[in-house]
C-alpha cells in the first residue's frame, strides 16, 4: 500500500514515444503542502512526466498513487477530479476567447453563462494574489507573460489542490518571479501541494522544499534542499561539472551596422508600443536588450525583420563597404534581395520560427528554397546543412526527417539557431534564445553568439537573465514601456542598476516630474553616443 | 403585386439554405468540415418521402400528424446515420475530412436519386410519387395570421419547417454565443488540444455537433421535398443548394442568425433571374452565378478586416490525436 503522506507518488513509470524512451522506470514523491522542484536538462523527460499526471499521457509501464490511492489518470477531467492542475510551458489557450471565458472552460456549472459573475470572482482572486488581469481582454491581444498569468489564474479558480508548474518563471520579470513565489508560499501554507520545473538553480534554491532530479529520461536522486547546493545539483543534473563564467572576448575595432533613429510602432489597438526608440547595434558586439516582457523587444526586433510596420522613424543598415540603406518599411524578401544577410530567431520558435509538421531538412529549406537550378529545389545542401547542423550542436533526433514538432524545447532551438547562423549573417538578432533550454544548451548556444560577434556580426539579443546577459553582452540597452531606459556597458554595470531601469518606466502621478527628468538626461546620453 | 411574389420565393429558397447553413456551422465549430453537408440533405429529404410514402400507401385514410411525424423521423434518421458516418471516419478513424466529405456528398446524391427513382417506379413513374396528405402537413399556413393582408403573405404564408429553420437558427446562436456548451464547443473547433487539456470531452463534442448539425441539415432536404416541391420527387432537383448552403457558411461569418439574412440575399439572388423582365439566357446564366459572386467578395472582405473572431474555427479540418505532439 502506497503511504497516505504523499500528494503523489510515482512508481517505475516509463513512457516511450516510438523509439526514444522519454521516461524509463521513474520514482517520484510529493508531499503534502511542500514544494518540489523537478530538475533536469532538455529532453530529460521532465514535462512528459508532467503530462502524465496532468492526463495529457497515459504511461505505459509503472503506476501512480494520488493521497495514497493508486489512479489511472486517462484525460485531463480525471487529473481535475483528483485536485491536480497543469500549467504548461506552451500555453493552452484559446486565442479568440476573453481571458475569463478560457479560465471557465471545461468547468461544471450552469448552462447560462454568467460572465459577469466570473469576472467578479477572477478580480477577487487576482487581486487577492497581486496578479494584474483584465478578465475581458481577449488572448490573441496578450503579451506572453500576460498569458501565463491567465494559466495561472485558471488553475486557481479550478481551486487545485496539487499544481504543476511547467517553467512557470521563463517568462516573468524578477519582480513577477517573487510575486509568483509569494503566492505559491501561501498556496504552501494553505496545505496545496506544488510542483515546479525549472532550470534556474537560483529559484531552486529559494522556493522549493525538495529537489528531484531527471537525467534522459532517467531518474537519479532526490534530496533536500537545506541540504544541498547549486553546484551538487548541477552535477547530478549533467552528470559532469560546468562553470558557469561565459567566455566573453573584447573586439576592438568595431563598427556602426544598425542605426535606429526615433522609431514609434503602434499595435493594432493603437497604442504606442515603441517610442521614439533610438540606438546603434556595433559590428563584433552583442548588444543586449533587457525589460520586463511585453515592453516592445518583440516589436522592436520584428521592426527590424521588416515584420512590423514602423510609424515614424528610421532603420538603418550601413554596409561594412561604408554603404548606407535604408531598412524602414522593407519587407523580409526586399532585405534578402538587397543581400543583407540578416537573421532573426522569433521568440515564438515553432510559431514564426519553424514549421512543426516538417522534418530538418525542410525547414532549412524554408531559408533555401529560392536556390537551385530552374523549377526544382536543391535539397542536397539543406539535408547537408540539416546533418552538420545535428552533429555540430548536438541535437537529440531519431534523424533529419522526424518532424521538429516531436523535438524537446532546446532541441528545435538549436535547430532554428543553427539554420540562422549558417548564412553568417551580418545582423543576428535573437529573442530569449536560452528560454526553457539547460544548461549545457544554452551554453551552447552562447558560444555561438560568440562565434557570431567574433566574425564581425552586430548581435542583438533580447534576454530575461540579467546575470546572463551581463556576462554575455558588450552593452545592454534596457526597454521600459516601449522607451529605451538607458544603454549601458555590460562590463560595469550591475543587475541593480538594470532592474531599476526596468521599472523606471512605471512612475505614477507625483514622480511624473522625475521622470520626465530623467528622459532629458537619457536624450542627451544618447545624443553623446 | 410582383413584390410580393419575389420576396415569398426568395424566403422559399432560403429556408433550406438556411436548415443547411446552421447544421453546417454547428459542425464547423466542432472542427469538423463537413463536405458530405450536400449529400446528407439528399439523404435527409429522400428519406422523409420514402417514410411518408410506405405509409401512405399502408393505410386507406392517412393522418396528417401521423405522416409528418413519420416523414420526420425517417429524415431525422438518414442525416443522423450521414453524420455519424462523416464522424466516425474522421475523428475515430482520424481520415481526411475533406475526401470523407465530398465522398459523402456523392454518396447522398446518388443515395437520393436511387430510392428516388426506384420508389418512382413503384408509384408508376417518374413525377408520380404523391405523398398529398403529409405534404399538406407541411404545407399549411398558420390560421387566421396568414389572411393579414400583405404582412400574412410575407411573414405568416409557409409551412412550419420555414419557422423551424429561423428558430433553430436564433436557438443556435444562442447555445454559441450565451452557454457553456457553446463556449466549449468554440473551443474544441479553435484548438482540440487546448479543450482537452481543460478537460473537455474532445470526441463528444465533435460527435454531438457533428451529428446534430447533419441532423439540422436533414431537414433542409426534407423541407425541399415536402414544402416546396409538394411531397414529389424529382433527380437532381436539389441542385446546388447544399453548396450554397455552405457558401452561405462563409458569408455569416459562422453565425447563425447573420445566416437568416444571408439565407435570404441568397435566395433572392437565386431566383432573380426569373424577375427580370426580358433578359437572354446568357445574362440569366450570369445572373444564377451572383450568390458565389456574393461569396467570393465577403471572403476578400472578411479577410482584410482580419478580425480574428471572424475567421473560421482555427482546427477546422484538422483531426485531433492526443498523444501527437
Amino acid at each position: 500500500m502506497a503511504d497516505a503522506q504523499y500528494a503523489i507518488e510515482l512508481r517505475n513509470v516509463t513512457k516511450r514515444f516510438g523509439e526514444v524512451v522519454a521516461n524509463d522506470k521513474v520514482n517520484m514523491t510529493l508531499r503534502k503542502g511542500e514544494i518540489l522542484s523537478i530538475l533536469g536538462e532538455n529532453g530529460s523527460g521532465k514535462t512528459t512526466l508532467m503530462n502524465m499526471l496532468s492526463g495529457i499521457y497515459f504511461p505505459d509501464e509503472g503506476e501512480i498513487f494520488v493521497n495514497g490511492k493508486e489512479v489511472a489518470i486517462r484525460s485531463p477531467r480525471d487529473a481535475f477530479a483528483l485536485g491536480i492542475g497543469m500549467i504548461h510551458q506552451h500555453f493552452k489557450l484559446i486565442n479568440i476567447l476573453t481571458a475569463a471565458q478560457n479560465i471557465i472552460l471545461g468547468l461544471p456549472g450552469p448552462q447560462r453563462l454568467n460572465m459577469k459573475k466570473v469576472c467578479q470572482e477572477i478580480d477577487a482572486l487576482t487581486s487577492k494574489y497581486g496578479f494584474e488581469l483584465d478578465p475581458n481582454m481577449k488572448i490573441y491581444d496578450m503579451s506572453v507573460s500576460q498569458k501565463q498569468t491567465v494559466e495561472i489564474v485558471k488553475v486557481l479558480y479550478r481551486g487545485a489542490d496539487i499544481l504543476i508548474l511547467d517553467e512557470p518563471t521563463a517568462v516573468l520579470t524578477p519582480q513577477e518571479t517573487e510575486k509568483l513565489f509569494s503566492v505559491l508560499r501561501n498556496m504552501k501554507k494553505a496545505g496545496k501541494s506544488i510542483i515546479i520545473i525549472t532550470h534556474k538553480l537560483n529559484e531552486v534554491m529559494e522556493i522549493s522544499d525538495r529537489v528531484m532530479v531527471l537525467r534522459r529520461g532517467h531518474y537519479i536522486d532526490t534530496v533536500n534542499t537545506k541540504d544541498t547546493n547549486e553546484a551538487q545539483l548541477t552535477d547530478m543534473m549533467v552528470g559532469e561539472h560546468i562553470t558557469l563564467d561565459i567566455d566573453r572576448t573584447q573586439i576592438d575595432e568595431t563598427y556602426r551596422r544598425i542605426d535606429v533613429r526615433g522609431l514609434t510602432v503602434r499595435n493594432h489597438e493603437g497604442l504606442k508600443v515603441l517610442d521614439n526608440v533610438s540606438f546603434i547595434a556595433r559590428s563584433g558586439q552583442i548588444l543586449g536588450v533587457a525589460g520586463i516582457a511585453g515592453s516592445g523587444q518583440k516589436e522592436l526586433l520584428e521592426a527590424i525583420a521588416g515584420l512590423q510596420h514602423a510609424e515614424s522613424g528610421q532603420i538603418l543598415y550601413r554596409a561594412p563597404d561604408g554603404s548606407v540603406e535604408e531598412l524602414t518599411e522593407k519587407t523580409p524578401k526586399q532585405i534578402y534581395d538587397m543581400n543583407i544577410r540578416l537573421s532573426f530567431v522569433p521568440e515564438d520558435r515553432l510559431g514564426m520560427g519553424l514549421v512543426g509538421s516538417m522534418d530538418l531538412t525542410d525547414n532549412m529549406m524554408v531559408r533555401s528554397y529560392k536556390k537551385g537550378h530552374g523549377p526544382l529545389a536543391d535539397r542536397k545542401a539543406p539535408r547537408h546543412l540539416a546533418e552538420e547542423i545535428v552533429d555540430k550542436l548536438g541535437v537529440v533526433t531519431p534523424g533529419i526527417s522526424t518532424p521538429v514538432r516531436n523535438l524537446s524545447g532546446g532541441n528545435v532551438q538549436k535547430v532554428l539557431v543553427g539554420r540562422e547562423i549558417a548564412s553568417s549573417p551580418k545582423v543576428l538578432m535573437v529573442a530569449y534564445p536560452v528560454r526553457g533550454l539547460d544548461i549545457n544548451s544554452a551554453f551552447a548556444i552562447y558560444h555561438l553568439l560568440n562565434e557570431q560577434k567574433e566574425k564581425g556580426a552586430a548581435v542583438i539579443c533580447v534576454g530575461e537573465d540579467l546575470d546572463v546577459l551581463i556576462q554575455l553582452c558588450d552593452r545592454i540597452m534596457v526597454l521600459s514601456e516601449g522607451t529605451v531606459a538607458g544603454i549601458v556597458d555590460a562590463r560595469k554595470t550591475t543587475k541593480e542598476e538594470l532592474g531599476l531601469l526596468m521599472t523606471s518606466g512605471h512612475h505614477e502621478g507625483e514622480d511624473e516630474k522625475a521622470r520626465a527628468e530623467e528622459e532629458k538626461k537619457r536624450q542627451e546620453a544618447l545624443r553623446h553616443e | 403585386m410582383i413584390i410580393i411574389t419575389f420576396i415569398q420565393q426568395a424566403i422559399v429558397q432560403a429556408v433550406s439554405m438556411l436548415f443547411g447553413a446552421t447544421g453546417e456551422i454547428m459542425t464547423e465549430k466542432s472542427g469538423n468540415l463537413n463536405l458530405g453537408i450536400p449529400g446528407i440533405m439528399y439523404m435527409g429529404g429522400i428519406s422523409g418521402l420514402m417514410g411518408a410514402f410506405f405509409y401512405e400507401k399502408s393505410t386507406e385514410n392517412p393522418s396528417v400528424v401521423v405522416g409528418v411525424l413519420i416523414s420526420l423521423l425517417c429524415c431525422i434518421a438518414a442525416s443522423m446515420l450521414g453524420g455519424l458516418l462523416f464522424t466516425f471516419l474522421t475523428v475515430t478513424l482520424r481520415a481526411n475530412q475533406n475526401v470523407v466529405g465530398l465522398a459523402l456528398t456523392t454518396f447522398g446524391t446518388g443515395f437520393g436519386n436511387f430510392f428516388g427513382g426506384s420508389i418512382s417506379k413503384l408509384a408508376g413513374g417518374v413525377g408520380q410519387i404523391s405523398v398529398k396528405t403529409t405534404a399538406s402537413g407541411f404545407r399549411a399556413e398558420i390560421p387566421v395570421l396568414s389572411k393579414i393582408p400583405i404582412v400574412g403573405d410575407i411573414l405568416f404564408s409557409y409551412g412550419f419547417l420555414t419557422y423551424t429553420a429561423v428558430i433553430l437558427a436564433i436557438v443556435c446562436t444562442y447555445i454559441l454565443t450565451k452557454t457553456r456548451i457553446g463556449l466549449q464547443l468554440t473551443a474544441v473547433g479553435e484548438s482540440p488540444a487546448t479543450a482537452d487539456a481543460a478537460g473537455i470531452h474532445v470526441t463528444r463534442y465533435k460527435y454531438v455537433a457533428t451529428v446534430s448539425g447533419a441532423v439540422i441539415a436533414g431537414l433542409g432536404g426534407l423541407y425541399f421535398v415536402m414544402e416546396y416541391l409538394g411531397g414529389t420527387w424529382g433527380n437532381n432537383g436539389f441542385g446546388d443548394r447544399g453548396w450554397l448552403a455552405i457558401a452561405l457558411v462563409i458569408l455569416a461569418l459562422w453565425s447563425p442568425v447573420k445566416a437568416i439574412w444571408g439565407s435570404l440575399l441568397f435566395g433572392a439572388l437565386y431566383i432573380l433571374y426569373i424577375y427580370i423582365p426580358g433578359i437572354g439566357r446568357a445574362v440569366q446564366e450570369l445572373t444564377k452565378m451572383s450568390p458565389y459572386v456574393v461569396t467570393i467578395i465577403i471572403l476578400i472582405v472578411t479577410s482584410r478586416r482580419n478580425k480574428p473572431e471572424e475567421q473560421p474555427p482555427a482546427s477546422l479540418g484538422l483531426s485531433y490525436f492526443r498523444e501527437e505532439r
